[in-house]
């Protein structure tokens, strides 16, 4: 069998520490090869030495049988290597066609022969089904599509293997499928495919083999029909995981959370939440399914103290916390996992000690007349790190050098640390493996057992359906409908989530 | 944070010094002067007798200040250009206070600073505000917090003393130190210097100590963040202004009470001010490093008036040969990677 590309036993240290050590990945001629690894399992460092930004320190890389040395981005791409950066590379006021030529451009007597590039883009967006504009500006198009100006300017510059760096991160559930569709078509064309994901169900769909890397080491390769996602999954966490998520029959007690005709505008005056009615009892969860846009954020932002509500109550134990402070709802024992880690969960310039203390600083042991106590900080830094396995080089770390699911870990291990009544958990799995993902929903239901009350806020249904006790769908600012999880289909759910209320028979009507 | 002090935080100042000096010596040598002599002159301007050396340990204090008021709002986010207005408010309130009470030193000493310091973290106070609350950016005001400080300054002399010139301030407000000029040949050396020096460790405390400056980073990072937390926005960007105006109502003072003990109308700003924003970027806005910073930017200034009488030097060639020094120090990240592609070179054979 003839191999494209081959990385035979490659590692890369930085410093001390071995980012890949001896990995080894054939990539045939034709196939869609899957990379599976965690967060910071070292995917991407493979990647950036195949694609020249990194030299490994041992191991050899064959491109058509021929070994050779690539020591940058233009030796790769000379070699027919491509990479669709997770992060676009595109100058968003210049039309399709200018981005694809940028570094490139075909002149002629010295003016750039705009035509003949568009007709070219064209030719191509035609050949592989991209149905790109090519005279369009990136602004104005979608994320989908400049994605696949992305794959564009890869092959307008010969690319024979096509590196897909995550490249559903940012795609919605109908871009993702027609990306696996162009995955296809590129394969058809005789291109061959690397595709970086942590996503099994992706990998199951689109792959024909498996390469698995785990803490930096290869693992090996499997045949994808000849594997599932459970195998996947466990050589990948090297553990057991479960995909449905462990947990008892519920027993709630007393109304928590009490939400009355609650209304919240947007920074446009717009209202966003409009007569929202929702109650959490303690000792359950409650997950909010809905699509992005209807009111979850400014939701959540009113329950936590950081938007101020227009009308209408919200209770928590018998406390009004409708336009109270963040700090004063801190304290009558809200906890709050948010949406975006980065902008509201983390300062991302403190270390992982300070984080730990985000909201608790001012209080004793942390703090007395005015002086922090460090040595106390160190000592509930290290708390958290050890019983939320955080991976870490230490407290001293800045919360930057962590990868996102040690990110979320610390921030969960914060929040439940404090013990509050409600914890509000906005995507708390957002872009983290099974592994994580597993963690962090049995520290939910752990919390729930506890006789604490949850409110779980996402846009992935499975994690919905497997998390909640029950199920409050929210559309265009209210909550149309409250099922059990067992009483629902993905299918009903989904009908509610946009907008067709009553049975999905008649909703077609809408 | 172990790895902070290694031996290149060393080097690459001493390099970028050195380097400095070359590029100031052929600038020298190309405009027809002796740059050996030159720069004979600069040392013996810095460090030539007990004397020079009292001059330059008095200059080096209000541009500590000067930095250490730049870098605290730098710290926390924000960029205080005011800091020459908040200077002349604070050298005015200083010298109003040591010339208009007559107190026993112990008290009146400790007032004036205070007067000094009230004061400039008045004048930052309305930016503060104005960022706090409508968003309006400091920069903006404070620069424009300069021109009204000048000219208000100037207005208050008049009305205060009657004429362009305050009275000498009373001895009990003063700084002068009969001992430290004996000591330094009769210089002008006075005590603001151990003011300077406690408002080193003042600020490194407030910053790495305090419940406050755990706010006050917090906020400077990531006020979304912070604010999420339950940390008051809006109060920490007030406070922050005007702690640092208060470092330079302070530095102020250092001229008020110290070097002149009055204060004349002036037309144009005295430039600390604007050169504690240099020293504070030397530093990188630490408290430490803004010592150091101050040190060199002071003894440069002061030890360079020797050129021009020393070594025929004009000062306007002085001037250059001062800024490269400076811009090599400042672009020590050149040197940085210099260094790193160096040793990264000696790893791979």
């Amino acid at each position: 069998m003839e191999y494209v590309v081959e990385m035979l036993n490659i590692s890369k240290k930085f410093g001390n520490f071995y980012a890949n050590k001896n990995i080894t990945l054939q990539l045939k001629k034709g196939e869609v090869h899957a990379l599976l690894g965690e967060n910071g399992a070292g995917k991407s460092t493979l990647m950036n030495v195949l694609f020249g930004l990194y030299q490994p320190e041992e191991g050899t890389i064959k491109v058509r049988g021929k070994e050779v040395d690539i020591a940058n981005p233009n030796i790769a791409n000379d070699l027919g290597i491509g990479m669709v950066h997770q992060h676009f590379m595109l100058v968003e006021n210049l039309t399709v066609t200018e981005n694809i030529i940028l570094g490139n451009e075909p002149t002629k007597m010295g003016v750039i022969n705009i035509k003949e590039a568009e007709k070219k883009v064209a030719e191509i967006s035609e050949l592989y089904g991209l149905a790109v504009d090519p005279s369009a500006v990136i602004e104005d198009i979608s994320v989908g599509m400049q994605q696949r100006v992305e794959i564009l300017k890869t092959l307008y510059r010969g690319a024979e293997v096509l590196i897909f760096d995550e490249p559903t991160a940012s795609l919605t559930p109908q871009e993702i499928d027609e990306l696996m569709h162009i995955m296809k078509n590129l394969i058809d064309e005789g291109k061959s495919i690397i595709l970086i994901t942590h996503k099994l169900n992706e990998i199951m769909a689109v792959s024909d083999r498996v390469t698995i890397i785990r803490k930096g080491e290869g693992i090996g390769t499997v045949t994808t029909d000849q594997s599932s996602p459970e195998e996947l999954a466990s050589l990948m966490v090297g553990r057991q995981v479960t995909f449905k998520t462990e947990k008892t029959e519920a027993t709630p007690g007393e109304v928590a959370l009490d939400i009355q005709n609650l209304v919240v505008e947007d920074n446009r005056k717009i209202a966003k939440v409009k007569n929202l009615n929702l109650q959490v009892r303690y000792g359950e969860i409650v997950g909010i399914a809905g699509i992005d846009g209807n009111g979850q954020s400014e939701l959540i932002e009113a329950i936590t103290g950081l938007r101020k509500t227009k009308s209408g109550t919200i209770r928590l134990g018998g406390h009004d916390l409708a336009n109270e402070s963040p700090r004063k709802i801190t304290e009558t024992g809200v906890g709050h996992i948010p949406q975006d880690r980065h902008k509201h969960g983390l300062v991302l310039n403190f270390s992982v000690g300070y984080n730990s203390v985000l909201q608790t600083y001012y209080k004793q042991p942390f703090s007395k007349g005015g002086i922090m106590n460090y040595k106390e900080v160190s000592k509930f830094a290290n708390e958290i790190i050890e019983e939320y396995d955080v991976r870490t080089q230490g407290e001293h770390e800045l919360a930057r050098a962590l990868s996102g699911g040690n990110q979320q870990k610390l921030i969960i291990g914060r929040e439940v640390s404090r013990d509050p009544d409600l914890l509000i958990a906005a995507l708390p799995t957002r872009g983290l493996d099974v592994g994580a993902i597993e963690f962090i929903h049995k520290r939910l239901i752990e919390q729930r057992d506890n006789g604490k009350a949850v409110l779980l806020i996402s846009f992935e249904l499975d994690e919905v359906m497997n998390v909640s006790d029950t199920i409050a769908v929210i559309y265009d600012g209210q909550i149309v409908s409250t099922v059990k999880p067992q009483d629902a289909t993905e299918q009903q759910l989904g009908l509610l989530m946009a907008g067709h209320v009553g049975n999905s028979e008649e909703g077609d009507r809408l | 944070m172990k790895s902070k002090f290694n031996s290149k935080s060393i080097l690459v100042p001493l390099i970028s010094i050195v380097l400095g000096l070359l590029i100031g010596a052929i600038i020298m040598w190309l405009s027809g002067y002796d740059a050996i002599k030159g720069y004979v002159a600069l040392w013996n301007g810095i460090f030539g007798d007990a004397y020079a050396m009292g001059e330059t340990v008095r200059q080096i204090a209000p541009y500590i200040l000067a930095g250490l008021a730049v870098a605290f709002a730098f710290r926390t986010g924000l960029f205080n250009i005011g800091v020459e207005g908040q200077l002349l408010v604070g050298w005015f309130a200083a010298a109003y206070v040591g010339t208009t009470f007559e107190l026993p030193t112990i008290i009146h000493l400790p007032l004036a600073l205070l007067a000094a310091a009230a004061a400039g973290a008045l004048w930052a106070f309305l930016p503060g505000l104005l960022k706090a609350t409508l968003q309006v950016h400091e920069v903006i005001v404070t620069i424009m917090m300069n021109y009204i400080a000048l000219h208000v300054v100037n207005a208050l002399i008049k009305a205060s003393s009657g004429t362009y010139k305050t009275e000498t301030i009373h001895d009990s407000a003063s700084l002068r130190s009969p001992f430290l000029e004996q000591l330094t040949d009769y210089s002008t050396l006075h005590y603001g210097f151990i003011v300077a020096i406690l408002m080193v460790i003042f600020m490194w405390f407030l910053l790495e100590r305090t419940k406050t400056g755990f706010e006050l980073k917090a906020v400077g990072f990531n006020d979304h963040a912070s604010q999420y937390a339950g940390m008051n926005v809006k109060k920490n960007i007030i406070v922050s202004m005007m702690i640092s105006g208060g470092f330079a109502g302070l530095a102020g003072a250092m001229e008020g009470l110290g070097t002149f003990g009055y204060i004349t109308e002036s037309t144009d700003f005295t430039g600390i001010g604007f050169d504690g924003i240099a020293v504070a970027l030397l530093g990188a806005n630490t408290p430490i490093g803004v010592l150091f910073g101050a040190i060199l930017f002071g003894s440069l200034k002061y030890g360079s008036l020797n050129m021009p009488n020393a070594a025929g030097v004009p000062i306007e060639i002085v001037s250059i040969v001062i800024a490269l020094i400076i811009f090599f120090v400042a672009s020590g990240y050149i040197i940085r990677v210099f260094l790193e592609k160096m040793s990264k070179k000696k790893e791979a054979k």
